[in-house]
């Protein structure tokens, strides 16, 4: 059906130097079929992991160190530990309701190699006895849906889904389940609720920590599909070669997806923890600098629900600690670049805005403060500020997330860095999420503010 | 579910939790806030609800919590307690967690307290008048949405007041299973509505008014007809159905204006059904009998011929009755009803009739379920004692959902939450059936049947598959103990086919214990009383020996509804008296009823309301509603005594029923000893061994969980002997639906448009076998009569049967029904 031929840049993925842990099969057009990936080793790791016992595919990912890459970083290893021992059924449920502003790499992951996510997920299932695979996919990722889809027909009838895969005991299916659109959906027990036929709205935990009470009550461990996606070569390479690359704390490789004002944006495949900020921002093999003319002036460096970062925050590693300490965090790994004709208000709108409508209208802080935060923000931008009105954003934030809030340190005024996470009077993030481009904002561009609302204008970039 | 217990057992092993510097004794798996509540520290609070599951929604709550890692603010709703926990509800930064919870959820609030029916008794006014901001920040617009939106017949919805607490989402989908309403939209758009064209039509809607937190929910009957300061209350005991459900009733200006459900722990959780919360209606009518009627003429002038009723005096009623009583032998006279009047007019009444006039002719049941002494045979149980976590109850012919709106809650709750079993063996599917275990529905008339092979299964029986039966028979034998809540069974039976059912499921099991789940509010008090034939008061049978100061007993054991009908259909009733009640529409034989009433050359009836049969009396004597303008006492199905207080005065010159019945026996010479309740109580506690250690005061001073009374006198009863049906016809089955044509209903404006309509069900094989296809209408013709009605397919219904809803606007099923007849059998022809 296609010519094979593989191009170093297929759309919103740009091919990079270095080892390629996940992306390997991005070039081909074709990337998607099953043909395509078992001509190029797909379904290699299933195998090698069915040679052995679940336990040391457990103790493969575990050594590995292979962390959590929906944003939290936690190791999946030692999250697959939790899963109570003897209780049945339990479940694995891929977490592919990828919405933070800026992410799009779970995305590719899905249209372009759907057999490498359902070859991680079969290995995880079998690593940890799970009695059952649910794919919730983004509503809004049709491609992605359309696709996983055929390749899930296309894996059951090669034998490699279902009944005694592989003419082993082991038995599993799959279940593709397509969400309805919200981005809170992307919290892992508003997906269980969601996946459960009910609003997508977060339990509180305890009691639901998904690995003992999760989907239906059962022990159910939630994974990234970025996180899936990265079994296949670990079982293949074993966990020594993948502790080879990245660094110690962080191994392996990570997908960042990068956006906004660079020459080159596009989800890259770098090694975390020794690749800094700068390298992928300025390097050649990489976004190759801020567009002609213009100079960095913040960016975001981990989802839309990252405190903000500056031009002397670039030499920070790709890596979540060092990030975490400077008070922002790494997040989804989505980095959105902003150069010196941005607008402060008006970014901070952008990003509080996209919080204040898809609060899922659980906790009162989130769903009334959060749109108080919008119009507030608007108000200012339109003229109308009054000057008691930072303060009172602050303020209102405050509520939202009280105490000091995950802040960048700013030399210019000699302010230190408040390290991540934020505290919350709410059940889930999203709402303190909303906090962190006010205060990043406020706290390095507050003359922004003063001017709109004292009417003299100012000069941001041309 | 500790978590949802308010009021769990302090038990040794505390938890022992330091609240602002005060160590408590908090018990194990405790939620924080009910444990501080315990403790005397008010939490402020929206969504939280002691007997729902906490969501953590407001975050009202939110106070500073350390388990040894650093303070912390947590929700202290959904916060079990734990050893060494320190809190903090006063602390700064919970006050400003508070205060911006509070200011949160005002910016969108309107804020037309002064033209909210919540005003003055809000939550969120009241929190925000004690924990919150004086003045609002909020410069924006504030949310819109259309102004308030009706949900349900019921109910009216003003999204803008909600502040999304999810309690009464909550209440639908997790209390009453009827998750009819949800959130919709995100963000701040949230709201609470319907799903398009599926109106909120819960049987109990209106506890959503009740626990909304802020007046975006209200209720018909009670929108803009008062201020909460204007009110007035009195705790007392809702009546229309025999849970005998806690209620406060409120009212302003001489008139009830409201119903509240009060948390009674072992009886209605402070659930009320929305027939039962808005019954008050009723007796706010103008059609109330506020003075005596007689026979009398066109220009209202009293006389013996006339062919209306006209108003006349106490003391001409009073006389006409005597003269109509007046050397009557007693087995000539019939008394029907009571079941609506409180103990002390039950009481009184049934001293009349049984100890003045000497007749034991008295059934306050009206054919409904088995008999009074039988039911009185049984060893009894409590609603707690049915609902006991991981326990067995069978419910045998008893619709809970239609008939005893607050039992279901509890039932259903015990089932969804404390993993009881439910067995449900009923003439059709009940309101049960989605919770049950096992249903088994036997073909009609062999209920008793179906008992017999539960305690020796053989096969098949009654229609119903062996291995089903054998598997419940195990089940049975096998449980210590277990409940049966025994309701009327089909009233297309005869009632002679439950009382064997459930005497035969008393030999069979002497595991089981019993709930009489009877229709008709204080129909237990009336048993209790001794109306019925062959009771005297307090749970004694009828003997030579007269109770108390009562100077005779019945020389015989009298008839009961249908034996007093057939006698009187032979002109063998000189008397009737009517007590409340309306046998033309409401007994399961109306052919019956009419041609005995036709024969009865005096009638008499005491009621508050003229209802179809008593507008055919001769006398009829206003009575005072028992539910809000007498003070007495009520009996639940458990024997649980509670108070019934009077709250307003009675129209015109209507009197309490027990103050009728003195006057009566006055009139005829006679002195029944007492001239106010504490003397009639007095004179009860002589005569009922039961109620002998129990004082009035008592009753009327009980804490919420009332008096319950145990034991009988009424020694094993025989079964009656069940003409087993052989016919291949197809048998009715007849079961009561919530709303119908009662005379209370029909009286209440807001209740009066729910009845549904009759409908025959029929089990799908039959209906494709009969060529039917869904809205054909067919005639029913039995042999007494025929209705038509919609011919509907429900796999609920036994094959071989038919099933129709008792009393419907559209169709009197009773017209179908013979009650000489073990089963009524029944044709059906397609009419369009």
């Amino acid at each position: 059906m296609s010519t094979g031929e593989y191009v170093p840049h297929a759309p919103g993925y740009v091919d990079s130097p270095g080892t390629k842990m996940v992306t390997s099969r991005f070039g081909y057009e074709d990337s998607y079929t099953l043909e395509r990936s078992l001509a190029t080793g797909g379904y290699e790791g299933l195998k090698a992991a069915l040679a052995q016992a679940p336990d040391a595919c457990h103790g493969i990912t575990r050594d590995a160190t292979v962390l959590g890459r929906g944003g939290a970083g936690f190791p999946a290893g030692i999250k697959w530990g939790f899963c109570p021992a003897e209780v049945w059924p339990r479940y694995l449920v891929v977490n592919g309701d990828e919405s933070e502003p800026g992410t799009y790499k779970d995305r590719l992951l899905m249209e372009r190699d759907p057999h490498q996510l359902i070859e991680g997920c079969l290995i995880a299932c079998y690593a940890i006895g799970l009695s059952q695979c649910f794919l919730y996919v983004r509503g809004e990722m049709a491609i992605a849906q359309q696709r996983l889809a055929d390749a899930l027909n296309e894996a059951y009838e090669a034998g490699y889904i279902g009944k005694n895969i592989l003419g082993t005991d082991f038995s599993v299916d799959i279940i593709l389940h397509w969400g309805a659109g919200a981005y809170i959906v992307g919290e892992e027990t508003a997906l269980i609720e969601s996946l459960e036929g009910n609003r997508g709205m977060p339990r509180l935990k305890p009691p639901f920590f998904p690995a003992a009470v999760g989907l239906y009550g059962q022990p159910t461990i939630v994974n990234n599909v970025e996180t899936l996606a990265n079994l296949p070569w670990l079982m293949v390479n074993g966990a020594d070669a993948y502790k080879e690359h990245g660094s110690e704390t962080s191994p392996g490789t990570r997908m960042f997806a990068v956006s906004g004002h660079v020459k080159r944006p596009g989800v890259y495949e770098v090694e975390q923890g020794i690749t800094t900020y700068e390298d992928l921002i300025y390097g050649d093999d990489y976004c190759q600098g801020i567009r002609d003319g213009h100079e960095l002036k913040m960016f975001i460096p981990g989802g839309g629900s990252a405190p903000w970062l500056f031009p002397e925050h670039v030499s920070l590693p790709l890596e979540a600690r060092p990030v975490g300490a400077a008070g922002t965090m790494l997040g989804s790994g989505a980095i959105v670049i902003m150069d010196d004709s941005t607008d402060a208000v008006k970014a901070c709108l952008r990003v509080v805005r996209f919080f204040a409508r898809e609060s899922c209208g659980k906790c009162a802080p989130c769903r009334e403060g959060t749109s108080w935060e919008e119009k507030i923000l608007q108000r200012i931008l339109d003229g109308n500020g009054r000057p008691e009105d930072i303060d009172l954003l602050l303020d209102v934030a405050d509520n939202i997330s009280p105490g000091p809030y995950p802040v960048a340190s700013d030399e210019s005024q000699g302010l230190e860095a408040v390290p991540f996470p934020p505290r919350q009077t709410t059940i889930c993030p999203l709402g303190p999420s909303s906090v962190a481009p006010i205060t990043s904002a406020i706290r390095r561009f507050r003359h922004e503010f003063d001017a709109k609302i004292s009417g003299v204008p100012v000069e941001v970039g041309s | 579910m500790t978590a949802t217990e308010p009021e769990a057992e302090v038990v040794a092993d505390g938890v022992p939790v330091t609240i602002d510097g005060v160590e408590i004794l908090a018990n194990k798996g405790e939620l924080l806030i009910a444990a501080a509540e315990r403790h005397g520290v008010y939490i402020p609070r929206f969504c939280y609800h002691p007997r729902m599951k906490p969501v953590g929604m407001c975050r009202m709550c939110l106070v500073e919590v350390d388990t040894g890692r650093g303070p912390g603010l947590q929700p202290s709703c959904m916060l079990p307690v734990s050893d060494g926990m320190t809190v903090l509800t006063e602390s700064d930064v919970t006050k400003k967690a508070q205060d911006g919870v509070l200011e949160f959820l005002l910016i969108n609030h309107p804020l037309d307290c002064p033209v909210c029916d919540k005003g003055g008794e809000c939550p969120l006014q009241d929190q925000t008048m004690a924990f919150g901001p004086g003045e609002s920040r909020f410069v924006e617009e504030k949310r819109h949405f259309k102004k308030p939106i009706p949900i349900s017949d019921i109910v009216y919805l003003d999204r803008e007041r909600c502040i999304l607490c999810d309690r009464c989402t909550r209440f639908a989908s997790e209390v009453a299973g009827d998750p009819l309403i949800h959130f919709q939209a995100r963000g701040n758009q949230t709201e609470v509505n319907t799903f398009p064209d599926e109106p909120f039509s819960s049987y109990f809607s209106g506890n959503t008014v009740q626990i909304c937190p802020v007046g975006a929910l209200t209720a018909k009957p009670y929108r803009f007809k008062a201020r909460p300061w204007d009110l007035s209350e009195i705790a007392s005991t809702a009546t229309l159905d025999a849970v005998g459900s806690r209620i406060t009733v409120q009212s302003s200006r001489n008139q009830v204006l409201r119903y509240l459900g009060v948390d009674s722990d072992p009886v209605n959780w402070g659930w009320l059904s929305d027939k039962e919360r808005f019954s008050f209606e009723a007796w706010n009518s103008d059609a109330r009998l506020t003075q005596p009627l007689l026979r009398g003429d066109s220009l209202g002038n009293p006389t013996d011929e006339g062919d209306q009723l006209v108003a006349g005096s106490w003391a001409l009623a009073l006389t006409k009755v005597a003269e109509a009583l007046d050397g009557v032998e007693p087995e000539r006279i019939a008394v029907f009803g009571g079941a609506r009047m409180t103990n002390e007019g039950q009481y009184a009444w049934a001293k009349l009739i049984k100890s003045v006039l000497r007749t034991d002719n008295v059934d306050a049941q009206l054919g409904d379920g088995a008999g009074g002494k039988a039911l009185l045979s049984l060893p009894r149980t409590t609603i707690d004692a049915a609902c006991t976590p991981g326990g067995t109850v069978v419910v045998l012919g008893a619709d809970p959902k239609e008939t005893h709106g607050s039992l279901f809650l509890r039932l259903r709750h015990a089932a969804e939450n404390d993993g009881a079993s439910i067995i449900e063996i009923a003439p059709r599917s009940s309101g049960l059936a989605p919770y049950a275990t096992s249903s088994l529905y036997p073909v009609p008339g062999e209920l008793d049947q179906l008992v017999d092979a539960l305690g020796d299964p053989f096969g098949d029986a009654a229609g119903v598959d062996g291995d089903d039966i054998a598997a419940v028979s195990e089940r049975l034998r096998n449980e210590e103990s277990f409940t049966v809540v025994v309701g009327s069974g089909s009233l297309g039976d005869s009632p002679a086919v439950i009382e064997r059912a459930v005497l035969r499921m008393a030999a069979l099991f002497p595991n089981a214990s019993f709930l009489p789940a009877l229709h008709r509010g204080n129909v237990m008090g009336a048993l209790d009383m001794g109306l019925a034939p062959g009771l005297l008061p307090g749970r004694q049978a009828v003997g030579p020996e007269a109770p108390g100061t009562w100077a005779n007993t019945p020389a015989m054991e009298g008839l009961d509804t249908t034996a007093m009908l057939h006698l009187a259909e032979e002109g063998g009733i000189d008397v009737a008296i009517l007590l409340g009640c309306d046998p033309l529409t409401d007994f399961p034989d109306a052919g019956l009823a009419e041609r005995g009433f036709n024969k009865v050359s005096h009638l008499v009836a005491v009621d508050s309301l003229l209802n179809f049969t008593s507008t055919g009396a001769d006398i009829v004597f206003p009575a005072a509603a028992s539910a809000t303008e007498v003070d007495g006492t009520f009996t639940n199905i458990e024997g649980r005594l509670s108070p019934i207080s009077r709250k307003v005065t009675p129209p015109g010159t209507a009197r309490a029923d027990w103050m009728i019945a003195v006057e009566i026996a006055a009139q005829l010479g006679v002195d029944l000893g007492f001239i106010d309740i504490d003397e009639l109580w007095a004179d009860l506690a002589a005569a009922s061994p039961l109620h002998s250690g129990v004082a009035l005061g008592d009753v009327m001073a009980a804490d919420t969980d009332g008096v319950l009374l145990t034991g009988t006198s009424i020694d094993s009863v025989e079964p009656p002997a069940v003409d087993v049906p052989n016919s291949s016809d197809l048998r009715l089955v007849v079961t009561r639906k919530m709303y119908d044509e009662g005379t209370i209903l029909t009286h209440c404006p807001s209740l009066n448009q729910l009845a549904a309509g009759a409908s025959a069900s029929v089990n799908p094989t039959h209906f494709s076998a009969l060529g039917f296809s869904e809205g054909d209408e067919v005639k029913v013709t039995s042999q007494s009569g025929s209705v038509t009605v919609p011919v509907i397919s429900d796999p609920g219904v036994p094959a071989g049967a038919v099933a129709i809803e008792f009393n419907q606007p559209n169709a009197s099923a009773a017209s179908l029904l013979d009650s000489a007849r073990t089963v009524t059998t029944v044709s059906l022809e397609r009419v369009s």
